[in-house]
């Protein structure tokens, strides 16, 4: 196909638009076997990715499938369906356009199997497990384009690998298949086009016009922000009157839990009473689609959300996005900009809030950053053997199935290219007998290889399970939240089993911007009241904490060698400069460590610059060496920037905690047995299929079926210490939690050069650490000191004191 | 020393920081709740593919404790195995491993409702066992007069942000923590397991050392 058909020329004319350049390149070349498109939001990405479906099903000529559209939202495969029945319904076009999700009812999702739509939108997950049923190449016969929306932001999880796998099945089964990918503005564009196309082959990357320079600021209050913490509540009058002044407003915050609580603080300010509503991932389904419907409708004035509104849901009119919070990364801040004015060629309009006084340097750092278009991210690595060990299930459940063949398949994708065939069979090992050393379960296989070479399940019925556990998004164990009293009615949300345990009937606590009382557990369900007459604890939630990213901090870093500081307000400037006078600016190639007392406990405070993950990772290694020393460390916390440890001895001398060949060896023998190995060794388990998806949570009659999963991680160490599962573990912690990486980046600029400043009170620099949520306890011999002081206490307080 | 000695029913017994009870008066070692061959009962109903090192490393750890107390008996409060079929699938070094640590003392596995028939493994097979004023079953009976031990609710604790397996009495009844590698946990101050003890009940938690603490009273 050439060009758009008449039908579609006369369309764009009668709505009075033209098509955009790009949009008429993609129909131009929408025979290239693979093709991606970079637009900025608002550039009829979109649209762009369907015209030359629309226009090959224009004839009424075309039966069953034809394209499938994967975004990584569930709702915004709903919006599709909506935006694509207006150019539909109003050419005239013979299309039949459908969505699967997981939203999606059973008989729905049944039928759609046996007679699928032209276009099927959906989602990674639900693709997945459209490939486990046997009746799948019948379902896909004739599928000739796949539309993968939103791609930059699948790039960057599991759940691209996982999308990118079962397009190369796809394309096993209907070869010559077209591969489109839509993306939002990236610092790596070729990297996206080799993750999207089939290896090796090449993808033509089309770029359209970025736009207008967008418009930022930071926004000046009466009142400089607190200290710490992340709310910026202090924020509330000047957001509010912000409001005011546009049309529609979108507020976005870092995590779930800082939304609830700013959302609560905005309705008290708002006096008028405006329409504002709130959005994110934890609130409860039909909560969050009467938002969208509103906000589609136009009747709101603002929507306080979370990374969940990041992605491309047409919102229209949005005039201006406020984002609560330093960015912690500036690929990510551009494209949330984007959000604003969708109306293409018009400037985006943002504000940036710090929500406290460090945060302050990252905004101006971020805002220096966007004006210079200096994007950041790591290179992606190669595919995740966790999610290959699913896919092999996933395979194994659509029928038998041949390993050369198979293996030879998951190569096409980008990630997979450079899996050894040893690699792949160790993980084929591993999910039919366990891969354990010890041969234990030749009976109990999951897959058995038949006479004929073919590999399937040695029970059928397994595959109910495979479903059950599909997928790749790790969440942590939640439990409903309803009104007392209405166990039918709508759930107002989810909160974390965790924080569940943490509450006694009575406690307050926000959700969906209502403060609730929990009165009990019932059964799975959290039960609350509306009697809330105390201050809410705040439910936390689990929200991705993004780390600063390197270039980031360079700059923030590269801030601090000024001498005076006219960019950054006068508070903010005095701060630093009294921290100058005190201690020591950190600085890049030094690195800066201050010991003071503080409470009754010894602080040693390290500005390692490293990101939030590398920063825990230096806390967790730097108190295993104290614990060495005998310096009784009891727990630390961190931050983007640094990290601060507290225990019952002082640190004389912190330079051999620095030692880089220290560290390291630390490093190796601390893998083995930290708590984000654990937590990391649970999530990547679930995934391999080793665990169910709900391992280990506590359920409803607290049967004491199910242990830690700990204990299989500790176990496999001691007796299988070379086992896959341990490997892929390492690999998944090195990349995300552990980031051992930035550590390593961080001893070569400063090079054992550490500035160790001996105060005998907090300085400014580290007293903002004080507040910080997420301290780690460091079980160790000072902490089993204290637990043996609080149990003798306890006896004493009941009397008992003589029975121990 | 990193046990604690408590009272029940006028007997001294030792509470071993591993979760094994023993009794120096009568020269007893008491353990519950082993769970033998958990992984491969898993995996038989077609659940997960465990690492299956769970009975090794149990066995491992009694054979420590029978090292130290050097018992004339051992009682295994059943749920030794986590059903009769693991029990049979068994392999055979860890049969040999329990016939090496049965050889030259008594030893009774008491019935679990994991483990509610005879095991072909050596030692006796009771439902009950009654040793002076002490009465040792599987799980705890309504009324039973003081000096009850058993097992089956695997108790644990939490303390501070710590949560441990422990033994839990009122100095009329104890219950014993799971001694099994494979086993999780009941919290102590759930009702079905709060309700048998009086109001004044201490824990004993397991670690690197026991420590005592009172139990909460009833939420």
């Amino acid at each position: 196909m050439a060009d758009l058909p008449p039908a579609f020329t006369d369309w764009f004319v009668s709505r009075g638009w033209s098509a955009h350049p790009h949009q008429i390149e993609m129909a131009a070349r929408a025979g290239s076997p693979s093709l991606l498109l970079i637009a900025p939001t608002g550039g009829g990405k979109t649209l762009a990715g369907f015209l030359p479906t629309l226009a090959e099903l224009a004839d009424g000529e075309y039966d069953g499938l034809h394209t499938i559209y994967v975004s990584p939202l569930k709702a915004l495969a709903a919006d599709i369906r909506r935006n694509l029945s207006s150019p539909i319904e109003e050419m005239g076009l013979p299309v039949r356009v459908e969505d699967r999700t997981g939203d999606t009812s059973a008989t729905q999702k049944k039928r759609q199997r046996a007679d699928p739509p032209h276009i099927l939108l959906t989602t990674p997950e639900s693709l997945a497990l459209l490939l486990t049923y046997e009746d799948a190449p019948r379902m896909f016969r004739g599928l000739t384009r796949v539309i993968v929306d939103e791609i930059h932001a699948l790039s960057e999880s599991k759940r691209g690998d996982q999308l990118m796998l079962a397009l190369a099945e796809l394309e096993a089964m209907t070869p010559g298949l077209r591969r489109v990918g839509l993306s939002a503005t990236v610092e790596d564009p070729k990297g996206i086009a080799a993750f999207l196309a089939r290896h090796p082959d090449p993808c033509p990357i089309l770029f359209a016009d970025p736009g207008p320079e967008p418009d930022i600021s930071m926004l000046e209050t009466a009142h400089p922000p607190p200290w710490s913490g992340g709310g910026a509540a202090y924020a509330i009058p000047e957001v509010m009157a912000a409001i005011r002044r546009h049309k529609t407003t979108l507020v976005f915050h870092n995590t779930r839990a800082q939304a609830e609580i700013f959302f609560y603080n905005l309705w008290l300010e708002n006096d008028e009473a405006l329409p504002i509503g709130i959005h994110h991932g934890s609130l409860a389904r039909e909560q969050r689609q009467k938002v969208e419907a509103a906000m589609a409708a136009g009747d709101l004035r603002a929507i306080v959300c979370t990374g969940t509104l990041d992605l491309g849901i047409d919102w229209g009119d949005v005039d201006l996005i406020i984002q609560i919070g330093a960015p912690k990364n500036v690929k990510r801040l551009v494209q949330r900009i984007g959000r604003a004015n969708h109306r293409y060629n018009a400037p985006s309009k943002a504000i940036i809030v710090p929500a406290n006084r460090f945060e302050i340097v990252e905004c101006v750092a971020a805002l220096q950053a966007v004006r210079e278009a200096d994007l950041d991210g790591d290179p992606r690595g190669s595919g995740p053997r966790d999610v290959l060990c699913q896919h092999i299930l996933i395979r194994a459940c659509r029928g038998p199935f041949d390993a050369s063949a198979f293996y030879e398949t998951v190569r096409t994708a980008g990630a997979y290219a450079d899996l050894t065939r040893a690699e792949f069979n160790a993980c084929l090992d591993m999910v039919a007998t366990g891969g354990y050393a010890l041969r234990a379960y030749d009976r109990w296989q999951r897959l058995k290889e038949r006479p004929d070479g073919l590999w399937e399940l040695r029970d059928p019925r397994a595959a109910r399970d495979v479903r059950m556990n599909l997928g790749t998004i790790q969440d942590t164990e939640t439990l409903k939240v309803r009104m007392k009293g209405r166990q039918f009615g709508r759930p107002l949300g989810e909160i974390e089993e965790g924080f569940a345990a943490s509450l006694v009937p009575g406690d307050t606590f926000l959700i969906g911007g209502q403060v609730v009382r929990y009165e009990g557990l019932r059964e799975m369900t959290v039960e609350v009241t509306r009697r809330a007459d105390k201050k809410p604890k705040i439910a936390t939630f689990n929200g991705t904490k993004f780390a600063t990213s390197t270039q980031l901090s360079q700059r923030i870093l590269g801030m601090f060698r000024q001498d005076d500081w006219p960019d950054l307000p006068r508070h903010t400037a005095d701060w630093l400069a009294l921290q100058a006078r005190v201690s020591h600016l950190p600085r890049a190639d030094r690195l800066l460590v201050e010991s003071f007392p503080h409470d009754g406990r010894q602080h040693v405070c390290i500005y390692g610059f490293a990101g939030r993950n590398a920063m825990q990772t230096l806390g967790l290694l730097v108190t295993r060496q104290m614990e060495m020393e005998g310096l009784n460390p009891l727990g630390f916390v961190s931050t983007d920037y640094a990290v601060l440890i507290w225990g019952l001895n002082q640190v004389i001398d912190p330079e051999p905690l620095f030692d880089a060949r220290d560290l390291r060896a630390a490093f190796e023998s601390w893998l083995q047995s930290n708590a984000v190995m654990k937590r990391t060794f649970r999530a990547s388990a679930t995934v391999a299929g080793l665990l169910e998806r709900n391992w280990g949570a506590q359920r409803r009659t607290g049967r004491q079926a199910t242990f830690s999963s700990d204990i299989l991680y500790d176990t496999l160490v001691k007796y299988d210490p070379e086992h896959l599962m341990l490997q892929i573990t390492r690999e998944e912690a090195m990349r995300g939690l552990v980031d051992f990486g930035r550590i390593e980046e961080m001893l070569t600029r400063t090079q054992g050069r550490v500035d160790h400043v001996i105060l005998d009170r907090v300085t400014p620099l580290a007293a903002p650490l004080f507040l910080e949520q997420g301290r780690v306890p460091v079980m160790g011999e000072g902490r089993e000191r204290l637990l043996a002081e609080e149990t003798e206490r306890l006896m004493a307080a009941a009397g008992l004191q003589d029975v121990a | 020393m990193n046990s604690a000695a408590l009272s029940l029913a006028g007997e001294t017994l030792i509470a071993l920081p591993s979760g094994a009870l023993h009794w120096p008066a009568k020269g007893v070692l008491v353990v519950s709740d082993l769970h033998l061959g958990k992984s491969e009962r898993m995996a038989r109903r077609g659940g997960a593919l465990l690492p299956p090192y769970e009975t090794i490393e149990t066995l491992t750890r009694l054979a420590g404790d029978i090292e130290a107390t050097r018992p004339a008996t051992v009682l295994c409060l059943g749920d030794s195995f986590d059903d009769l079929l693991a029990a049979e699938a068994i392999e055979d070094a860890h049969r040999d491993t329990i016939r090496r640590l049965q050889a030259g003392r008594q030893w009774v596995w008491i019935e679990g409702n994991h483990d509610p028939g005879p095991l072909d493994l050596g030692g006796t097979h009771r439902a009950e066992v009654r040793l002076g004023a002490l009465v040792f079953r599987h799980i705890a009976e309504d009324g039973s007069p003081p000096g009850e031990i058993s097992g089956h609710y695997h108790p644990k604790a939490r303390v501070r942000s710590a949560r441990r397996p422990c033994f839990l009495t009122d100095g009329r009844r104890l219950i014993l923590p799971a001694y099994g590698t494979y086993t999780g946990g009941l919290d102590w101050t759930t009702p079905v397991l709060r309700r048998l003890f009086a109001d004044s009940a201490t824990a004993y938690l397991t670690g690197s050392r026991v420590l005592a603490v009172p139990v909460p009273r009833a939420a």
